[in-house]
This record gives C-alpha cells, sequence and structure tokens, in this order.
C-alpha cells in the first residue's frame, strides 16, 4: 500500500498542511488566516531549475501546483554549471526571463545577496495569507535558515533540500577484515589502510581528487578540527595549524588507501569505483543512495553501510551543503512566485523527494515522520545517516562571492598534495594566491 | 573602352552598405566592446569601472596564465606534428594502389566526423585507471597500468592522442590532394635513374607535397590553438591545473569567476599572439609553394 505521501492530491495537500498546521508541529502556531493559494489564479511563471533529482522531482509534480493555485509554471532545467552561468549572466543584466531561481547557497548565496538579485521573503514569511502556519523557522534544520538569510537577518531562497557528506562503506569489505566502522579520524585512517590490498584491487578508501571538487572534501575534515575555512573575521584560516594537519589527512588518505588516478577522480569517478565493490569507504554528499542500491547499477546492493562523519580531533561535525529556491527582485509576480517556493519546499514535495533518494528536506517534520520514513525507498541505515547528521550539521564552504575561484585555488593545492607536496607549503601558497581574491572580492 | 571607377562614388555606396553593416556588427563592435572591457575591472553582480592598462599589467604576474599559454604552445605543437607526420604516412599508403581503398579511406577519416564531446566521453571511459579497456590491454601484454588524464604526468600526452586520433584523417586527406595533383612524369625519370623508394620520396614526392601539409600545418595550428571542447569534456583542465590551456583558463576567468574585463584582457591577448603566428604560417606557406 502506498503512503499518501507519495501520492498526493489537492484535496490531501491541503488536508495534510491543515491538519499539521492543527497539531502545532513545530511549536505553537497562532491562529491564522488561511492562506489564499488560488489568489493568483491566471498568473504565468517562468521557473529556472538546476537539473537534479529536486528538479525532476518539482517538474514531476508541478501540475498539482497548477491545479491547487491556477497559476501556470513554463519551468525548465538546466545542468548545474550552465545555470549558474545563465542565472548569473541574466539577473546582473537587470531583466532575467524567470521569476523562480533554483540556487546552490554553498556556490550562490553570497553572489546573490551581493548582488541584490532575491526578492527579500520576510514579510511574505509573516503574511498569514501568503503562509501556511506549518512554514515556522523551528521547523528547519539550523543549517536552512543559515543559508537562507543573509547578514541582517533578510530571507533570500527559501531552504529546498539538503546535503549531508557522509560515508558510504562496504559492509562485506569491513567484514572480510574484521573491521568495524570507524569512530575517530584516527580509526577511519587505520580502516583505510588496514583494507587496501592494490593486488587484489581493493582500496580502502576513495573521494574526490579533481581539482575544484576536492575542496569539500578539505574543507569538511577541518570541520574535525573545529575551524571553518575562514576565521570569526572573515579572514583564511586554510593555512593554520589545523587546516595544514586537515591537508595532511586528505593527502595520507588519498596517496595509500586510494585507487590509481583518484588524482582526477569527480564524484563521477568514485561512484563508478564504488558500485564495483572494490573500495571499503567512499566520502562524499548523501544524496547517491539511489545508484548504489539499484541492482541494474551496482554490485553493492544491500551490502552499503551509511556512516556518519567520525569524530575529529576536536569535533564530530557533517559537512553541509544545500539548495534554496527564491524569488528573483526583479519579478513581477513576487507573491505568486512565492507560493510556488512555499509549495516546493511543502512537506508534500518534500516527502516524495526523500522518499525517492531525490533529496533530503530541511524540515523536521518531514524526516521525523513515521508514515513518510515507511515510504522511504532506501535503506533505514540511509535515514539514519541523515537524521543523525542534520544534528551534527556545519557549512562546509565559506560564504563568499568567490567560491569557486577558492575551490579551484585551494583545490590545485590540494591536488599538488597528491603528487607528494608538501602540506604546510602548499596550503600556504595556495592561500596566499586566494587572499587577494577576497580582498578584491570584499572591496569591490 | 571602360574606365576605372571610384568604388565608393555615392551611387555604390548603398551596394555596400549591407556588407560594412554586417561585419561592423559582427566583427567591430564585439572586438572593439572586448577592448573596452578589458580596459575595465568589471565582475558580473560587482561594479565596473576604468581601470586602464590594470588588467594587462596583472596578466605580466599572473603565474597561472603564463603556464597555460606554455600549456598551450605544447599541447598545440605535440596536436600538429603527431597527425602531420602520421596523416602523411597515412595518405602515401592510401595512394598506393591497394585492394579495398576507397572503403579503407572511409573508415580511416570517420573519427574527423564524430562530436568532439562523444569523442571525450568514449576516450574518458577508455583512459579510466580501473575500469577503461587501455590499462586492459596493457595487462594484456604484461605492462603496468596508466592513470593516462587521471595525472598531472600524463595528462596532456594523453589528450594528444584524442586529438591526433580525430585529426590524422583531415591531414590525410589534404596530403592526398597533393598526391593526386602531382605529375608522374618525374617518377618514370627517377625510375630510369635507378633511383631508390627513399630518394623519390625525399627529391620528388616531399617537395612536390610540401606545400599541401603547410595548409595541412596552417589549418591544424589553428585549430589545435582554439582546442577547448575536448579538454573541457575531459579533465576540465586538470589534474589540479596540468591541461589547463589558455582556452581553458579564459573559459574559467570569464564563465566561473565571472571576472568579464580580467577574462577580455586575456581574450585580447591571445588573439593578438594567433594573429601572429597565422600570419608566420601563412608567409610560410607562400615559400613553400611550388616554383615551376
Amino acid at each position: 500500500m502506498h503512503s499518501h505521501w507519495s501520492h498526493p492530491s489537492r484535496r490531501g495537500f491541503l488536508a495534510g498542511t491543515a491538519a499539521l498546521g492543527a497539531a502545532g508541529l513545530a511549536g505553537v502556531a497562532p491562529a491564522r488566516a488561511e492562506v489564499n493559494w488560488r489568489k493568483y489564479a491566471g498568473t504565468t511563471l517562468e521557473v529556472n531549475l538546476i537539473k537534479s533529482p529536486r528538479g525532476d522531482t518539482l517538474q514531476k509534480y508541478q501540475a498539482e501546483f497548477e491545479a491547487l493555485t491556477g497559476i501556470k509554471v513554463n519551468s525548465e532545467q538546466t545542468p548545474e554549471q550552465q545555470q549558474r552561468q545563465k542565472t548569473t549572466i541574466e539577473l546582473s543584466s537587470g531583466k532575467p526571463s524567470f521569476d523562480v531561481v533554483h540556487i546552490s547557497y554553498h556556490v550562490q548565496k553570497r553572489q546573490f545577496e551581493k548582488g541584490g538579485w532575491l526578492a527579500d521573503l520576510t514579510s511574505f514569511l509573516k503574511d498569514p495569507s501568503l503562509t501556511e502556519p506549518t512554514l515556522v523557522e523551528s521547523d528547519f534544520a539550523t543549517a536552512g535558515w543559515s543559508f537562507a538569510k543573509d547578514k541582517a537577518g533578510h530571507i533570500g531562497a527559501l531552504p529546498l533540500s539538503v546535503d549531508y557528506w557522509i560515508i558510504y562503506w562496504n559492509k562485506d569489505l569491513f567484514a572480510a577484515k574484521g573491521l568495524a566502522y570507524p569512530e575517530t579520524f584516527d580509526d577511519l585512517v587505520k580502516a583505510a589502510e588496514a583494507l587496501t590490498d592494490p593486488a587484489a584491487g581493493v582500496y580502502g578508501f576513495v573521494a574526490r581528487g579533481a581539482k575544484n571538487a576536492n575542496t569539500p572534501v578539505f574543507t569538511s575534515l577541518l570541520l574535525g578540527w573545529g575551524k571553518d575555512s575562514l576565521d570569526a573575521d572573515g579572514r583564511l584560516a586554510t593555512d593554520g595549524p589545523e587546516a595544514i594537519a586537515a591537508a595532511a589527512l586528505y593527502q595520507r588518505l588519498m596517496t595509500k588507501s586510494a585507487p590509481k588516478g583518484v588524482t582526477g577522480f569527480n564524484w563521477a569517478e568514485c561512484q563508478s569505483a564504488f558500485l564495483q565493490g572494490k573500495i571499503g569507504m567512499w566520502f562524499d554528499g548523501v544524496g547517491f543512495a539511489p545508484p548504489l542500491e539499484n541492482p541494474e547499477k551496482s554490485r553493492v546492493v544491500g551490502k552499503v553501510g551509511y556512516g556518519v562523519m567520525p569524530k575529529g580531533p576536536v569535533t564530530r561535525a557533517a559537512a553541509t551543503t544545500g539548495d534554496g529556491i527564491g524569488v528573483t527582485a526583479a519579478s513581477a509576480h513576487k507573491e505568486a512566485a512565492y507560493l510556488y517556493c512555499q509549495w516546493a519546499i511543502s512537506k508534500s514535495v518534500g516527502a516524495r523527494m526523500l522518499q525517492a533518494g531525490a533529496g533530503v528536506p530541511f524540515r523536521h517534520s518531514i524526516l521525523t515522520d513515521p508514515e513518510v520514513i515507511k515510504g522511504v525507498t532506501m535503506p533505514k541505515g540511509w535515514i539514519d545517516a541523515v537524521v543523525e547528521s542534520a544534528k551534527i550539521s556545519r557549512l562546509t564552504l565559506p560564504v563568499i562571492v568567490p567560491v569557486t575561484e577558492f575551490r579551484d585555488v585551494i583545490g590545485v593545492g590540494l591536488t599538488n598534495l597528491l603528487g607528494g607536496a608538501d602540506p604546510a607549503a602548499e596550503m600556504k601558497r595556495a592561500t596566499a594566491e586566494f587572499r587577494p581574491v577576497l580582498e578584491r572580492s570584499e572591496a569591490g | 573602352m571602360f574606365r576605372s571607377r571610384d568604388p565608393l562614388q555615392p551611387s555604390y555606396r548603398p551596394f555596400i552598405a549591407p556588407a560594412v553593416v554586417l561585419i561592423a556588427a559582427v566583427i567591430v563592435f564585439p572586438w572593439v566592446f572586448t577592448l573596452w572591457m578589458s580596459v575595465n575591472e568589471w565582475t558580473l553582480g560587482g561594479s565596473q569601472h576604468f581601470v586602464a592598462w590594470d588588467n594587462y599589467a596583472r596578466l605580466a604576474h599572473d603565474t597561472r596564465f603564463w603556464l597555460s599559454l606554455l600549456r598551450t604552445v605544447i599541447y598545440t605543437t605535440a596536436s600538429v606534428v603527431a597527425p602531420l607526420i602520421l596523416g602523411t604516412v597515412a595518405a602515401l599508403v592510401f595512394h598506393a594502389e591497394v585492394p579495398f581503398r576507397g572503403a579503407l579511406r572511409g573508415i580511416f577519416v570517420m573519427p574527423m566526423m564524430a562530436t568532439p564531446v562523444a569523442i571525450a566521453l568514449v576516450w574518458t571511459m577508455m583512459f579510466h585507471p580501473q575500469l577503461g579497456v587501455l590499462n586492459y590491454l596493457l595487462s594484456l601484454v604484461g605492462l603496468p597500468a596508466q592513470a593516462w588524464i587521471f595525472d598531472q604526468d600524463t595528462v596532456i600526452a594523453s589528450l594528444v592522442v584524442v586529438e591526433t586520433w580525430q585529426w590524422t584523417p583531415l591531414v590525410m586527406l589534404i596530403v592526398l590532394g597533393g598526391l593526386a595533383a602531382a605529375p608522374t612524369e618525374p617518377y618514370e625519370s627517377a625510375e630510369i635513374d635507378g633511383a631508390s623508394r627513399w630518394q623519390q620520396f625525399r627529391y620528388i614526392t616531399y617537395p612536390m607535397i610540401l606545400p599541401f601539409m603547410m595548409i595541412a600545418v596552417v589549418i591544424r595550428t589553428i585549430d589545435a590553438l582554439k582546442s577547448f571542447d575536448i579538454i573541457y569534456a575531459m579533465t576540465q583542465g586538470g589534474p589540479g591545473t596540468a591541461s589547463e590551456t589558455i582556452n581553458i583558463y579564459l573559459y574559467n576567468v570569464a564563465f566561473s569567476y565571472y571576472d568579464i574585463g580580467y577574462g577580455s584582457a586575456i581574450a585580447v591577448v591571445f588573439f593578438i599572439v594567433i594573429i601572429t603566428l597565422s600570419l608566420a604560417l601563412l608567409w610560410l606557406r607562400q615559400r613553400s609553394q611550388w616554383s615551376l
């Protein structure tokens, strides 16, 4: 039997949100007027989405939004890199062709804030005629609002989906060596090296080695020392003792326990390698369970463990990135566009995203709903890792405009480490190279 | 008797106006605008202001720019020389009367017709260190596995292999044209004089196909200098910046870092390099013409 979250109707959506409101899931909701979902019937919205399972979900069910509101939606999905270029160029022109935009918080947040490209949704969220009573701050993971708000507390894009970094581990390979899932970074290194047997083509660890893609791996390790890439004053902290130790750990894992050619691996190559059943652990975002559990693609179906990030020398932290969905400042249909964004982050849509493994919503009410969890097609270990990671979530990339250049410059340093460079020298060089870029950006 | 007419006399002007407008719109304006952008500090989403030659001064101290220029020279040289040699050999082979010559020529030119991104995806899979067919073939003959495009030391050479595979047929077709146009009498005289095969090639064939080889060099050089699609699809300039040619760097600066002013300065410098090199090659080609 299908959960009603798998196939909700318009009536179901309204009933569900109303019931949740009555229950006051995320605290006490005051008596409020009902949202008039049909107030903007007849409006046409242009929606720009990143090509992704989240984008697929929104497009798949957009007819429900159209039926609910009478608003017509023209949506398009564009591959991530191209979408970032297209939105930047269009928004900087002042006349974007879309009302709603899907953004990668960890890359675009600061750029969008600096450009003033998003409408401030703060007043909409307080307006009971526009916002469901269930849409309250306390229902979202802290990271969600850290991403959504600017320094002044204004809300830009609403939190759509979160990506926690976890460790996918091969239970069979661990069992063959009599190993347990690592609890600390030291255990992680020991397990990775114990699992590695090049003669048998088995390697203990894999993660992104390619420039740019590898930077979140390093910054995620750095979180274990309780440090971010920037200090409290916004200065680069990528050449401090903790950063050098994190870089040395990255170097050790990737040179002693990773397969040949990992220097050029992005997530796709890591996934291909792990799918073959010859990799002990793969460290990456939480969204890769569906291919690993797909019998047509994977040799590790049913053998994958989903582990929360082990504890570092100082703390245990789950590196976090995420997506948001917002209304452009130039849109002539801001309220209607806001209704779309609200629908996109609703429990109905979020539940289906979670159940399909297409994404993890920021909302606690979805992650803790037994009915929703029952419909999740991924193994229980995966949802457990998601829930536990949410408790130790921490942003992994600095919130700056030139984040791509940051990832490139630091990433080149990390790649050089895999060729044998000294971690201290390389991190100091990369940091010195990026510092003027950051200064120019902050001054501009 | 006809009198020479002034092409700019008023009655002619309406006829050349469309061409002038078109050239101004699609060639002159973009270049003037690029020049203008190159003297501005202009980041998308940020402010724009005139900085005169600052972007060019910044280029002079940009190690990543100079290294990308060096890689471009290495990549281009290898991507011209390898197809030139192999294409010339292939032309000599296919010029001879061999069975199924037409069909074999057809098969040989197929790589040239394939889409670069499709080629890049296929070769990326073939180069995969664990799953790729190339390392499997090496293992069959007892050779160690290579990291190919996944290693900083071998990535340029691996990309040149792909470029060579795709563009050797073009050189072959050009040189084949030269061989077909060459007269047969000198060979008959050489046979009578007892010249060896090598001597015939060295003193008859080579001078006759040299102008055609120079055409191939010009076309291949311009093409290899501009190469972007295969490199970007296969490595995005990595690992690290090991395969970051100037086109990839320019793309990153302009469309990943959105530093339009600085990217324009790179484009201007690169354009000057291409024009200079092309003129030099065209001059060399003129010198290699047959003197009958």
